[in-house]
């Protein structure tokens, strides 16, 4: 066993590894996902950077054997990236109805979630950033579409996006992306002439996947297992950052979780207090601070390290940390109809629907519309269940493969104060740290909108002729696993956790880089703001180390 | 429907030499059980593991049973894809352990084993040692056990494969790297 050591690999190996802190740390990043390493990549060279991960290093050589834990019955989806156990423990709040499944919804280790990741990056709408003001719900934000608006053309540079010009309600962009987009498929041709009818605008959708070689990483070879796993490395995940930043010069250190942020009288963070393996507990003492754990892990952090003088947690003085616990509702409806429609060939869907974005106000949030081509049973997978086998087996594949079509759509929910994360009150972790409770809650306005949502999706399903066997609704609606809101920004301390530049208004040196910032979630999903926003930090903390010196 | 060397290295390419393998049996120590399972399981010690001979046999034999009647060139195909299987790895461990297994209870049960048994009986023995309904499990009980390391190799391995999926109409089916193209065209 070498380097994809699973997170409780033997301890014989992991000493093997030095995991002890870096001295004359210039920056610390707390978490190797996207937003860890861009944060880590865009310092690294100029700086001593030390990057801390709770999970470990995969071996890239790994990954078909994860592949084939993705297709077999007996491995759960958490197990494909060794999720779970003692190191991952959470709990629902019991009085909720809306229970959240975290540890389908997050990988720990180098690369983070981004593994496990569909790679759809879409930039959010400007009035997203404006919600109050533009739709009347929720907080605006203190930074416009303007501001980021460099920096998703970054991002997407960084992460290797494919897409193309033909969205009408895109925002404004001045570029073309810097891969052309994934044609439509074949089902979309299908959608096509039904949408037309109906008077929808279907249009291409943004993939954090490569449409042909891009950064030194392969064009999309059509394995059709994206999420959970890609073995190609055709999909971005933050690995390849991580890689970056290690090139140059920056130390990554895996299974070394951080228990703890320490800080001084000053209010500055002087070190980050972690674990390793072998049952130590080390210092990393560092200049700058960046926490990039993720919309869970970061305020859960900031809580486990209260102290006498923040009794609260850290960075917590508005109250805010953990609060506000967003995701995007999933909307969907799917059927058969009596024509091939060549699905799960991708793993992807390369068309979609944002015509009805901006129609949100108070009662009805954004949400955009997806259509699959995933739709139904997958071959291999279903060939793996059953009593059957032979020429009954290929059969009843038969039958079930083929005709499948769905849509989906993802919805916002607004933020509320009472969704939330703590810390539990009486269960802990393999290292003794109180385990994250998640409380969620989704109020109407999602819920209605799901409705809407349903309803396009049912009529362009209906114009297509099929009969329609599911409908995802307001009772079976679900998490899309983007985590937002834990830490919200805002220019007043009262009301938020960072300010406009992702900056702890309690604490002078530590930023927080993750979609835990956002104040509104908008329907898009949050990755490819999260890595603009961590480009930004990174020029922050530049800036600020900078005029130190 | 001709198997091929192609479809072989096809379904070798989509899972790996060492398989879930190397992963089954480290996520399973991971939760502290015994990752190798219990060799045999009835502890009589006259069952060792299956040599490459008997495993390639047997795989063979199971595979005219749970492939489709109008398969070819099985054995090159199963031969194929085993080559890259029957590595150190302790997913090849389970193979041949399950795969003895699977030999014992046919001598003892039908008089031989399972590479000499008439299909039908064949069949007949795959069904009694319940590994039709068994989910699979790599550490699970005999029946889960042949579900996992002898059925399951064998379907996972054929429907991942080119020539497999386009038997059930998909010719890149999920696990196959069969290009980003296929899922634009329409039907042939
Ligand atoms: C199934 C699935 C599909 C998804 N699809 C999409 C999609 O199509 N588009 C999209 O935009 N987003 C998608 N996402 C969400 C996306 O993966 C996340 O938004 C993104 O990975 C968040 O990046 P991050 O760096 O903030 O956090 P993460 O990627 O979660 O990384 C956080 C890292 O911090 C580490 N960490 C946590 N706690 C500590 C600690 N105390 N000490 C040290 N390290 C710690 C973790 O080990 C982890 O590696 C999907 C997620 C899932 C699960
Ligand atoms: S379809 Fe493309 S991106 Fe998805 S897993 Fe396969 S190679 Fe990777």
């Amino acid at each position: 066993m070498s380097a994809g050591d699973g997170p409780a690999g033997s301890a014989g190996n992991a000493a093997a590894v030095d995991r002890t802190p870096v001295a004359d740390a210039d920056v610390c990043v707390v978490g190797a996902g996207p937003a860890g390493a861009l944060v880590a990549d865009r310092l690294a060279g100029d700086r001593e950077v030390v990057i801390l991960d709770a999970g470990p290093r995969f071996d890239p050589a790994d990954r078909l054997a994860r592949q084939e834990r993705a297709i077999r019955p007996s491995y759960g989806r958490p197990d494909v990236w060794d999720v779970g156990g003692a190191r991952d423990a959470y709990e629902n709040a019991g009085s909720t109805e809306w229970d959240y499944p975290l540890n389908h919804a997050r990988v720990k280790g180098v690369g983070g979630s981004t593994l496990h990741w569909q790679g759809m990056v879409m930039r959010l709408h400007e009035d997203d950033f404006n919600s109050g003001a533009e739709r009347g719900a929720g907080p605006d934000w203190p930074i416009d579409y303007a501001d980021l608006r460099p920096y998703y053309a970054e991002a997407e540079r960084e992460l290797g996006v494919a897409g193309a010009s033909d969205n009408p309600y895109a925002p404004p962009r001045e570029e073309p992306h810097p891969m052309p987009a994934f044609e439509p498929s074949h089902s979309d041709s299908l959608f096509a002439e039904a949408c037309e009818a109906v008077g929808i605008d279907m249009h291409s959708v943004p993939n954090a996947r490569n449409s042909e070689a891009y950064d030194g990483r392969s064009a999309c070879v059509g394995y059709g297992t994206c999420q959970p796993v890609c073995p190609s490395g055709a999909k971005y995940d933050a690995t390849v950052h991580v890689e970056r930043a290690e090139d140059a010069g920056a130390t990554v250190i895996d299974r070394a979780p951080v228990e703890r942020l320490d800080h001084d009288g000053d209010d500055r963070v002087t070190a980050a207090v972690y674990a390793t393996p072998d049952g130590e507990t080390h210092r990393q003492e560092a200049d700058a601070f960046v926490v990039a754990a993720g919309g869970v892990e970061t305020p859960r952090l900031l809580l486990l390290s209260a102290s006498d003088r923040y009794p609260d947690g850290l960075a917590n003085a508005s109250g805010a940390v953990g609060r506000f616990f967003m995701d995007h509702l999933f909307a969907g409806a799917g059927g058969t109809l009596d024509e091939p429609t060549r699905q799960n060939h991708v793993g992807f869907y390369t068309s979609a629907c944002d015509q009805f974005y901006d129609e949100a106000d108070e009662t009805q949030a954004p949400f955009k519309l997806e259509f699959f081509n995933y739709a139904g049973p997958s071959p291999v997978e279903s060939a793996l269940t059953g009593d059957d086998w032979g020429d009954p087996l290929l059969e009843r594949l038969r039958g079930e493969y083929g005709n499948h079509v769905a849509m989906g759509a993802l919805v916002e929910q607004l933020p509320d104060a009472d969704s939330r994360i703590t810390l539990a009150d009486d269960r802990t972790d393999d290292r003794g740290n109180p385990i994250p409770e998640i409380d969620w809650t989704v109020g109407d306005r999602a819920l209605d909108t799901i409705e809407r949502a349903n309803e396009i999706q049912v009529e362009v399903l209906e114009e297509l002729g099929a009969d329609v066997e599911w409908v995802a609704g307001p009772d079976a609606t679900g998490p899309a696993y983007h985590h937002m809101g834990t830490t919200r920004m805002s220019d007043d301390p009262d009301r938020g956790v960072v300010d406009a530049d992702c900056r702890t208004h309690d604490l002078e040196n530590c930023w927080i880089a993750s979609s835990s910032v956002f104040p509104t979630s908008g329907a898009m999903n949050p990755t490819l703001t999260i890595a603009a926003l961590a480009l930004r930090v990174g020029d922050d903390v530049a800036g600020w180390l900078g005029d130190r010196t | 429907m001709e198997l091929t060397r192609r479809d072989a290295a096809a379904a070798l390419a989509a899972l790996g030499a060492s398989g879930g393998v190397a992963l089954g049996a480290r996520v399973a120590a991971d939760r502290g059980r015994d990752a190798g399972g219990d060799s045999g399981g009835d502890g009589t010690g006259d069952d060792a593991p299956a040599d490459d001979e008997t495993v390639r046999e047997t795989l063979t034999a199971v595979a005219a049973v749970v492939y489709p009647d109008d398969a070819t060139g099985v054995e090159e195909f199963v031969d194929g894809f085993l080559d890259g299987r029957l590595d150190g790895s302790a997913h090849a461990a389970g193979v041949r352990e399950a795969v003895a297994e699977l030999n014992r209870l046919a001598r003892s049960w039908h008089g031989g084993a399972v590479a000499d048994l008439d299909p039908a009986v064949r069949d007949r023995h795959l069904r009694e040692v319940g590994a039709d309904i068994a989910d699979e499990d790599p550490d699970g009980t005999t029946a889960e056990r042949v579900r996992y390391y002898v059925v399951n190799e064998l379907l996972l391995a054929f429907y991942a494969s080119p020539t497999g999926g386009e038997l059930v109409g998909i010719e890149n089916p999920q696990g196959h790297p069969g290009g980003a193209e296929s899922y634009r065209r329409g039907p042939r």
